[in-house]
């Protein structure tokens, strides 16, 4: 049996309790205990507890990313459910929402079970394995749904690819709706992306790449809301990159559908002048738009029309980014860069509060799954953040955990240092440099 | 002189000073085209590579011969790029020059930023013949270089510029040359064939190919890519001719002693008809005389950043290389 944990003195930031205060939390048996005096006195008083000085560090639940490709199993080369989870950790995230368009895709029973056996074997993050919604993700046949979700997946999408018939699309959103479960749409219309390799622009036209018109992602974002409003069911909205996508998801969701959204952290910091000079490591699907989309998704975020805050971790290999921008794969990783970014891109310029912050991240991605899960309430899962938020690093791609070293992040002076990540209980993560002491 | 560049990869980097440079250089290097032997040894001991990875005849030979005039060696390689995966290519491609111990590499890639990436991984100088839809500066400058000779002057120039605007990267250097030099620039084409926020690069854009044309000195016609007219970017090449072609009656409009270019290969009777292509104002077979001295020059004043800069400056001729042993093949007569 381990010992009890206390981290102690940290601000312990709870957005589903709205609690932002400084005391102890207390950890026993994969749990939290307890906060505080409120601590049960027969565990205060054990001698075996294992003591963690968290001073000046913030103490928040685990955060969750729901937009994550681990690419096992049959794209090893370029992150494995072990590497992809040890990212996780050292980014922060206690848990993570893989997609399914691995080699084969997570479309039948024995797949998901994979993955969900091959993350708790590692052990280092919980593993949510979301389904494809058809088989071979062909956009043809639908999966069998429920006996994924019975095995473990936590929601259906395409991801890499949108459900581009609008007719399966309905029928996986009636079949879903009972089950609580969101289908998440990659939205975007293909024959407007068509080879398109960057956001269409002025960017695009200077440097002479073909671009993708914001349109592309609004036009399937509005046939999905219409759909959503038809069936009743749940849409959410992957990485959501364009203005005018932010427009119809706020007013979908004034209508009353059900449609909830996230973005990534390059969409709030960066814009499509990253890949003005053929930088492969721009380079991502849906790609970096213009100033004003920037703008209007920041716009979105503060004001909760994206509910959530996502990463869309989509590593490749050296070779796989190396060379002329068209063939280069679109993606980049963000797990271990995602705090960072997000405290200097949100709340460093003061667009959202700490708590804020760490609600998007935490508890509101948990309800865009239509679970439990980011809280800090004693009797729940001890998923714990600890994070000195003042402390400033140096990104160095080299020194990722994830087989992905393509960031456009890498060199980036980032305010966050994670100190801990604890997985039910149990510390996952604990920075080298940490001042972290434990008695 | 083009500063101490290594590389040439488009006209958007380059100053009005620079451009003014290359075209006054390759205005030397046209008479030595004129001479009854002409070459000279300016690059005698350097190797030139040619990579298309794209086919290509008239660029490819106008580079080679610019080379040989120059007294380089040259080697070229063409392919289709199709069966290799290209990111690996470009990378073992750099590698292999690099072995190899080449000076000069020109390449025309498919890819929009192929040459940017070999300029970044190369000693080697890099030359960009055309690269996907982004720039192809050679044929820039020596279209400028014809308009110059033939107008006498850039600055004030009236240029239509008329097609595919999009996808073309004569149309991108073309512009960017020209707007440094002062000339007015108005473009036309289908709407489907006019790139996001063109008017940024300091272009009027014209309704009509009428509009365009109106009081140009000159009209630069694009070529009209056949291979691209399956999509939906325009429902037919007849159509295309009968509102973009331009036409000796459209031509009307222009300055009575026009300048009608074209960088080739044309597709007579669709974005420009016969007797156009063939009539007085035409002056396509020139720009491809024109095209070898253009490249002469980028090829040497790029050859030469290793001299020494006064040398350069004091003598931006080819007679700053001339060879005491090989007299008769000094530049000037």
């Amino acid at each position: 049996m381990t010992s009890p944990l206390c981290l102690r003195g940290g601000r312990v930031l709870d957005p589903s309790r709205g609690i932002d205060r400084s005391q102890d939390l207390w950890i026993d048996q994969g749990r939290i205990a307890g906060w505080g005096e409120d601590a049960p006195a027969a565990l205060r008083s054990r001698p075996d507890v294992e003591i963690v000085d968290v001073r000046g560090a913030v103490v928040c639940p685990g955060l969750v990313d729901i937009h994550v490709h681990l690419r096992e199993p049959g794209q090893e080369e370029k992150e494995t459910i072990e590497t992809g989870t040890r990212a996780a950790a050292r980014g922060g995230f206690t848990a993570v929402a893989c997609m399914p368009n691995t080699d084969p895709p997570l479309d039948e029973r024995p797949r998901i079970e994979y993955v969900v056996r091959r993350a708790r074997e590692v052990g280092l993050a919980r593993v949510f394995p979301i389904a494809a919604v058809t088989r071979g993700q062909l956009g043809e046949q639908l999966t069998e749904i429920e006996d994924l979700v019975d095995a473990g997946a936590v929601a259906i999408s395409d991801d890499g690819k949108p459900v581009r018939n609008a007719e399966i699309m309905r029928r996986a959103l009636e079949l879903t709706r009972e089950l609580k479960i969101p289908v998440i749409q990659h939205a975007e219309d293909p024959d407007l992306k068509g080879s398109g390799v960057m956001h269409e622009g002025w960017v695009s036209t200077r440097i002479g790449l073909k671009g993708i018109p914001d349109a592309a992602e609004s036009v399937m974002v509005a046939r999905d809301a219409l759909l959503a409003e038809l069936t009743g069911g749940r849409v959410h909205v992957a990485h959501v990159s364009a203005a005018r996508s932010v427009e119809i998801i706020r007013r979908a969701k004034a209508r009353g559908i059900r449609m909830t959204a996230e973005t990534a952290p390059h969409y709030l910091v960066l814009t499509d002048e990253a890949a003005a000079e053929y930088d492969t490591r721009a380079k991502m699907n849906p790609p970096l738009r213009s100033d004003r989309d920037r703008d209007a998704l920041i716009e979105g975020v503060v004001d909760g029309t994206i509910d959530c805050l996502a990463t869309d971790h989509a590593p490749h290999t050296e070779i796989d980014k190396d060379g002329d921008f068209d063939s280069a794969p679109f993606g980049i990783v963000g797990l271990e860069t995602a705090l960072g970014v997000y405290l200097r891109g949100l709340v460093e310029p003061g667009h959202l509060t700490l708590p804020e912050l760490i609600a998007r991240m935490t508890v509101k991605p948990y309800e865009v799954l239509g679970r439990g899960g980011g809280t800090l309430a004693p009797g729940s899962d001890a998923d714990v953040t600890v994070f000195d938020p003042s402390r400033r690093w140096t990104v160095r791609a080299s020194e990722f955990a994830s087989k992905g070293r393509n960031t456009p992040f890498d060199g980036w002076d980032l305010p966050g240092q994670v100190l801990l990540t604890i997985v039910g209980g149990r510390i996952c993560y604990r920075a080298e440099t940490s001042e972290v002491t434990v008695r | 002189m083009i500063g101490h560049r290594k590389d040439l990869l488009g006209l958007e980097d380059l100053s009005a000073e620079e451009i003014i440079s290359i075209l006054d250089t390759a205005r030397t290097f046209r008479e030595v085209l004129d001479r009854p032997i002409p070459k000279v040894p300016s690059l005698r001991g350097m190797t030139a590579a040619n990579l298309f990875f794209e086919a290509s005849t008239r660029t490819r030979l106008s580079f080679e011969l610019a080379e040989k005039r120059l007294s380089a060696d040259t080697v070229s390689f063409q392919t289709s790029g199709s069966s290799v995966s290209k990111g690996e290519t470009l990378r073992d491609t750099a590698r292999n020059i690099e072995a190899m111990g080449i000076h000069l590499v020109v390449i025309r890639h498919q890819s929009s930023g192929a040459p940017h990436y070999l300029a970044r991984h190369l000693e080697a100088g890099v030359i960009n013949a055309g690269d996907g839809t982004h720039e192809h500066p050679t044929q820039g400058l020596l279209d400028i270089f014809t308009m110059r000779e033939k107008r006498g002057r850039i600055a004030g120039l009236h240029v239509a510029i008329v097609g595919d605007v999009m996808h073309s990267r004569v149309a991108r250097s073309n512009i960017w040359g020209l707007t440094k030099l002062g000339a007015q620039v108005t473009i036309a084409g289908p709407p489907t064939m006019m790139p996001a926020e063109v008017e940024r690069f300091g272009v009027r854009v014209a309704k009509s190919v009428e509009e365009a044309i109106e009081g140009a000195d000159v009209v630069n016609i694009l070529r009209i890519q056949l291979e691209r007219q399956r999509g939906s970017l325009y429902p037919s090449l007849r159509e295309y001719a009968r509102v973009y072609g331009v036409t000796s009656e459209r031509l009307r409009r222009a300055k009575p002693d026009v300048t009608v270019m074209h960088p080739g290969p044309m597709n007579r009777g669709v974005e420009i008809a016969q007797d156009v292509a063939d009539g007085k104002h035409s002056v396509i077979l020139e720009q491809v005389t024109n095209g070898v001295a253009v490249r002469m020059a980028v090829l040497y004043l790029l050859a030469g950043r290793d001299t020494s800069a006064e040398a350069i400056s004091e003598s931006p001729t080819v007679e700053a290389k001339k060879s005491h042993d090989e007299p008769t093949l000094s530049p000037r007569r």
